[in-house]
């Protein structure tokens, strides 16, 4: 029988004070500052801010060292640091057309309007390890070129000009997007919250999905139309000066991805489009998202719905990082009660049937004697 | 909330967004230099903040199309008063506090006539400026990475 108790309060303290040496590490040690981070792990730092839904680097860095590296812990940081904060409002939606850009490929046009540039990418190399990154060794600065004239148009609008290709999704005018952080969630959704929840969603979860949809699992035959990683204005409208202001500056990947369409009941063969946005750097997840907006829209192109990318309830519902790690890590939470009460049930089923095959064995033995 | 008095002289919108945006990517150090350049340091009551919330980041469908929540942003925001009556508003991304009332009582300098040039001249022509470089060095390291495509000599030629 199981009384309950309490206690651990020492064991506790002791293992908090233990966890900030051990995150501390060597003391002879210099200690990593937040520049550091923010500087030299920043995809490490624009994962936490996208899946914690929080764009703020110093922030972000921050709870990458409190956390010692652990990301979902880092996410989880951030994330119960937001709900202390009010919210002033909702930005003027950024316009990705208007992207000072550090990257822009495209794998469907090889000569297009602002051209191929590959920014800072780990593509094409070797994945060799750098034996010269074991020291400080200085670092070539990058070289320089002059910019060619006039914007990077967006791939979508080059396809458009066709009519081969479905347009941006439009929500009527007087709806306002809606927000999973504000109301609970119910399905079947919207693209809206869909992308919502995509953007803040687990990097693995997303890549696995997306690569399912590639292996067959809701094949959709993609193509990258285009990937751009730069800098946006932030605007919003500030009631005391009755117009939008820009708050500064924030870096986004976004991913239109094409894919072949032979047609339905609802829609013609033409081209359609699964789209990713992600604070920060992040390609692959801004990829991943893409794919499984495409795949969720299974419903609205009238497909048919047999694979888990498909699965509107099931992506949604298990996207969240965090949600996820609390459900699964409880589990190794004190559970003593429960379990006593099981095994008191455990024994006396196995006492129940052991009774029962007793009286049955009984009489039939006496027969075989 | 006190606002100031709607003053038939001062520049359009356009000009007040510009300001606005320059103030918000104007760094600490830039505003606290150009306050110790200040010849008359204006008295000012804060009226709201510094405080720092969230605004939601909005995107829009497929680039173009129906907005969606992307994710937030911190947003450090502050309302000044000067001793002459013009509040002065500021936002900006990030949870600087003390930047951001700076911002506050700078705006409400430009929209005085008397001190709008000081302004112009100690921040935001310089925070421009600055801008204008970073962005000019960033589009060129960017566009020594574009890919120059040429065609292959073919063999039976």
């Amino acid at each position: 029988m199981y009384v309950a108790v309490k206690g651990g309060e020492a064991a506790i303290n002791a293992a908090h004070r233990l966890l900030a040496d051990r995150r501390r590490g060597e003391r002879s040690l210099p200690s990593v500052t937040i520049e550091q981070i923010v500087e030299q792990l920043a995809l490490a730092v624009d994962r936490v801010m996208a899946e914690a839904s929080l764009y703020d680097r110093a922030l972000a860095a921050l709870a990458v060292r409190q956390s010692r590296g652990d990301m979902i812990e880092a996410i989880f940081l951030l994330r119960a640091y937001r709900t202390t904060l009010p919210r002033f409002g909702s930005s003027e939606p950024i316009d990705t057309a208007k992207m000072h850009i550090a990257r822009r490929i495209s794998a469907t046009y090889k000569d297009l309007p602002g051209g191929q540039v590959l920014g800072p990418t780990f593509d094409y190399t070797h994945r060799l390890l750098d034996p010269s990154l074991l020291t400080d060794e200085d670092v070539d600065l990058p070289s320089r070129k002059e910019p060619l004239p006039g914007a990077s148009t967006r791939v979508s609008d080059i396809l458009a000009t066709e009519g081969l290709i479905e347009g941006d999704g439009e929500l009527p005018d007087d709806q306002p997007p809606g927000d999973l952080t504000r109301e609970p969630m119910e399905f079947p959704m919207g693209r809206d919250l869909r992308l919502q929840a995509l953007a803040r969603g687990d990097e693995g979860f997303l890549l696995a999905l997306g690569y399912s949809t590639q292996r067959g699992f809701g094949r959709n035959h993609p193509f990258v139309g285009e990937i751009r990683i730069g800098e946006v204005e932030v605007e919003l409208d500030v009631p005391e000066l009755g117009f939008a202001v820009s708050l500064g500056r924030v870096q986004v990947t976004e991913c239109q991805m094409v894919n072949q369409f032979k047609g339905s009941a609802k829609a013609p063969p033409q081209f359609t489009r699964g789209y990713g946005l992600v604070f920060g750097q992040s390609e692959r997840k801004a990829m991943s998202m893409a794919l499984v907006d495409r795949a969720l829209r299974a419903e609205e192109l009238g497909e048919d719905i047999t694979a888990p990318a498909q699965d509107e309830e099931f992506v949604i519902s298990h996207a969240d990082n965090v949600q996820a790690t609390g459900f699964v890590e409880h589990l190794k939470l004190p559970h003593y009660v429960d379990f006593q009460a099981e095994l008191a049930l455990v024994r006396k089923m196995r006492a129940d049937i052991e009774a029962a095959q007793k009286v049955k064995a009984g009489p039939l033995r006496d027969a075989a004697e | 909330m006190t606002v100031s008095a709607p003053d038939t002289s001062s520049p359009g919108t356009e000009a007040r967004k510009r300001a606005a945006g320059l103030l918000a990517r104007a760094s600490r150090e830039e505003l606290t230099g150009a306050w110790d350049a200040l010849a008359t340091k204006p008295d000012y009551t804060p009226v709201r903040g510094p405080e720092t919330g969230l605004v939601m980041v909005r995107g829009r469908i497929g680039g173009g199309g129906g907005p969606f929540n992307l994710g937030e942003a911190t947003v450090t925001r502050a309302t000044v008063l000067l001793a002459s009556g013009i509040a002065g508003h500021a936002h900006a991304l990030g949870t600087d506090k003390p930047k951001v009332r700076l911002a506050a009582v700078f705006d409400a300098l430009w929209q005085d006539g008397e001190t709008r040039s000081f302004v112009e001249s100690a921040i935001l022509a310089p925070v421009e400026a600055r801008i204008a470089e970073e962005d000019r060095q960033q589009a060129e390291e960017t566009a020594a990475t574009r890919v120059d495509f040429f065609t292959m000599v073919r063999g039976d030629d």
